[in-house]
């Protein structure tokens, strides 16, 4: 790239060469962007990604799983026994503290308000029924803390869905919701 | 080897011609016909060929099967079903196909092992080894995607399963998976770019192999001695010698492949597969195919955390590194002598490897919980020890056996029926240099 004259000087070959190399290494990687953002979530992938669940039928008790984003979300109308016995745990005895909550501040506490549907409608549980090990769905009303139990490598979530036991490092998700009347909760 | 000039003579007038303008022939005949491969080789070595013929098995099944198949979550499944019933001779292309790919890792993994016991992978043929581990790479990811096709139970939670590896690293892994998803979760859009990957790798497959052969002719083979050819009197010409040496072994895995085609094709598949994918129900137990086990294993065996690294994070690090090491292998081994023959200690821990390995994939099958864990553990740690500090320290300390002078010196022992204890007769007996 140096000059290749006698004098010395940069020619202006020199010139042309670095400056072609230049846009054609500026041009390669923008004509490969497009191959590679192809990959991403499409626009209806993305646009689906809100929903309406009408509740009204779920006593306490009563579960329901609708589909959201291609992944399961668990809706629970807990009993009162429930929510007893996640208040009565320590945070100390959690596996992950973090309350894992969209609607909250990252760094909230796994406490049972905070990963529950929030003041005055602390019975409802809203989560996304994935294991947060390597995404299997867990099963309802199971495993050593009555709450979920995923049968692929063993672990075991209490009645807030906080992890308790078993290779998963986090409590499942609690996704974006909110109740947009007494009986529709809209996730997304 | 490729070095010595070539003795392709082309006699009709159209080979003539052609040969002053594209020596195709002539490379032909310089590699598959002329060329010297070691005397002393024997079936551990076939494996190569084995291997070729496999791709070129999947490939014609695979791009027939192409042709009757939909990759749509819709109608994949039934699509694969109607192969199997209204499609003439669908049932026998699809069954060789998944059937193959098990009986392409059944020659790899022999293949592999061959190159350890003889440390195949040594200097001067270390690119050679490497370029095989990425082919080993790719046959994986290929292998993957094409299971995901059927859109069964074990596809789609294989699937889901084993791009939620990637969610465990930290910050960026989320968006890394739906990425490679195309979505929120194994969907339509995941089908779609695996069914065109998977019609994709195989050829990459294909070209690494060009590679892979290329690397071979340009070092030679090794052979069970371990020591380099010397002589011409250690040779003997590809064809006949090999070709019907790989000939004899390729029709006896064939013959092997066909029994389980024809008498038990669904014996190493998983019965879940044949329900259709059911994205709100996991299976009760998930296992991969057989050939991941020993890895899905390994993956299993850390469930517990490393400082910052958590399980998760750790037990994909594990299976990774598990076939990264690979790479590293030709500078692990600070043995000088190749050959496990010479080497009792090494071949001592060679044949632990192996029981080891399989051991490993058994465990893979099993639940993950009790003794089971611990068993993994102490397996998933033997299989890196083996690696980072057995092979190391062995070359240092190991006294290996006297080496022959040549490998017509080995065979004329063995010949003579001393096993290589008489080296004064070997030593007599006629060794014409040139
Ligand atoms: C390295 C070579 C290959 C390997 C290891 C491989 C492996 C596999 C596996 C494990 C399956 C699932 C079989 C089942 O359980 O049904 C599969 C399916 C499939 N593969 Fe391949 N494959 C290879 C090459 C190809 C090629 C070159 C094509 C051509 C385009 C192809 C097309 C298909 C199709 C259409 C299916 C879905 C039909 C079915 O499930 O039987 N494959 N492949
Ligand atoms: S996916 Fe739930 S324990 Fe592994």
């Amino acid at each position: 790239m140096t000059a290749n004259d006698a004098s010395g000087e940069p020619t202006r070959r020199d010139f042309l060469y670095i400056a072609t190399g230049m846009a054609g290494v500026v041009g390669a990687a923008t004509a490969v962007w497009p191959f590679i953002d192809q990959m991403a979530p499409d626009a209806s992938t993305l646009a689906a990604s809100s929903i309406e669940v009408n509740v009204a039928s779920l006593e306490p008790g009563m579960s329901l799983t609708v589909k959201w984003r291609g992944k399961p979300v668990f809706i629970r109308n807990r009993t009162d026994k429930e929510i007893e016995e996640a208040k009565a745990v320590a945070l100390d005895d959690l596996k992950d503290p973090l309350a894992r909550n969209a609607n909250l501040q990252a760094g909230a506490e796994a406490t049972d308000i905070d990963r529950s549907a929030g003041e005055g409608n602390e019975n409802w549980l809203v989560m996304i029924g994935v294991c947060t090990h390597l995404g299997c769905i867990p099963l309802g009303q199971a495993g050593d803390f009555g709450g979920w139990f995923c049968p692929c490598h063993g672990s075991h979530y209490d009645t807030a869905g906080r992890i308790r036991k078993g290779p998963a490092p986090e409590n499942m998700a609690v996704p974006l919701f909110s109740f947009t009347s007494d009986t529709v909760i809209k996730i997304g | 080897m490729s070095g010595d000039h070539s003795t392709y003579n082309p006699t009709t007038g159209f080979g003539k011609w052609m040969d002053s303008r594209l020596p195709l022939m002539r490379l032909t005949h310089d590699s598959f016909v002329s060329y010297p491969v070691p005397r002393n080789l024997n079936y551990a070595y076939t494996f190569g060929a084995i291997l070729s013929m496999m791709l070129v098995v999947q490939l014609l099944t695979g791009i027939v099967l192409a042709m009757h198949y939909a990759a749509s979550t819709g109608i994949a499944f039934n699509s694969v079903e109607h192969i199997m019933r209204d499609v003439n001779f669908g049932w026998l292309l699809r069954y060789m196909h998944a059937n193959g790919a098990s009986f392409f890792f059944v020659a790899v993994y022999l293949h592999i092992a061959r190159g350890m016991y003889y440390g195949s992978y040594k200097a001067p043929r270390e690119v050679l080894w490497i370029l095989g581990v990425v082919i080993l790479l790719l046959m994986m990811a290929t292998a993957f995607m094409g299971y995901v096709l059927p859109w069964g139970q074990m596809s789609f939670w294989g699937a889901t399963v084993i791009t939620g590896f990637f969610t465990a690293f930290p910050g960026i892994g989320e968006t890394i998976q739906q990425f490679l998803l195309g979505g929120f979760a194994v969907d339509n859009a995941t089908l779609n770019r695996f069914y065109s990957l998977h019609y994709l790798l195989p050829f990459m497959i294909a070209g690494v192999v060009v590679l892979h052969v290329w690397a071979l002719h340009v070092t030679g083979q090794t052979n069970p001695t371990g020591i380099e050819i010397k002589s011409k009197t250690d040779t003997v010409q590809f064809t006949p010698y090999a070709t019907i040496k790989d000939g004899l072994a390729t029709s006896v895995f064939l013959l092997v492949f066909c029994w389980f085609v024809f008498y038990m094709p669904n014996f190493l598949g998983h019965a879940d597969n044949y329900i259709q994918a059911n994205s709100l129900k996991t299976p009760a137990h998930i296992v991969p195919e057989w050939y991941f086990l020993p890895f899905y294993a390994i993956l299993r065996a850390i469930t517990f955390s490393i400082g910052p690294i958590d399980s998760k994070l750790g037990g994909v690090l594990a299976m990774f590194g598990s076939i990264a090491v690979l790479f590293l292998l030709p500078w692990l081994d600070t043995s000088k002598v190749r050959s496990a023959v010479y080497r009792p200690w090494y071949k001592l821990f060679f044949w632990l490897f192996v029981a080891n390995a399989i051991f490993l994939g058994w465990l893979g099958a099993k639940p993950a919980e009790g003794t089971y864990t611990t068993l993994a553990q102490i397996s998933t740690l033997f299989y890196f020890a083996f690696f980072l500090v057995i092979l190391p320290v062995l070359g240092l300390i190991e006294t290996p056996r006297r080496l022959p002078n040549s490998i017509t010196e080995a065979v004329l022992a063995k010949r003579s029926g001393s096993g290589g204890s008489k080296p004064a007769a070997a030593a007599a007996s006629p060794e014409t240099r040139g």
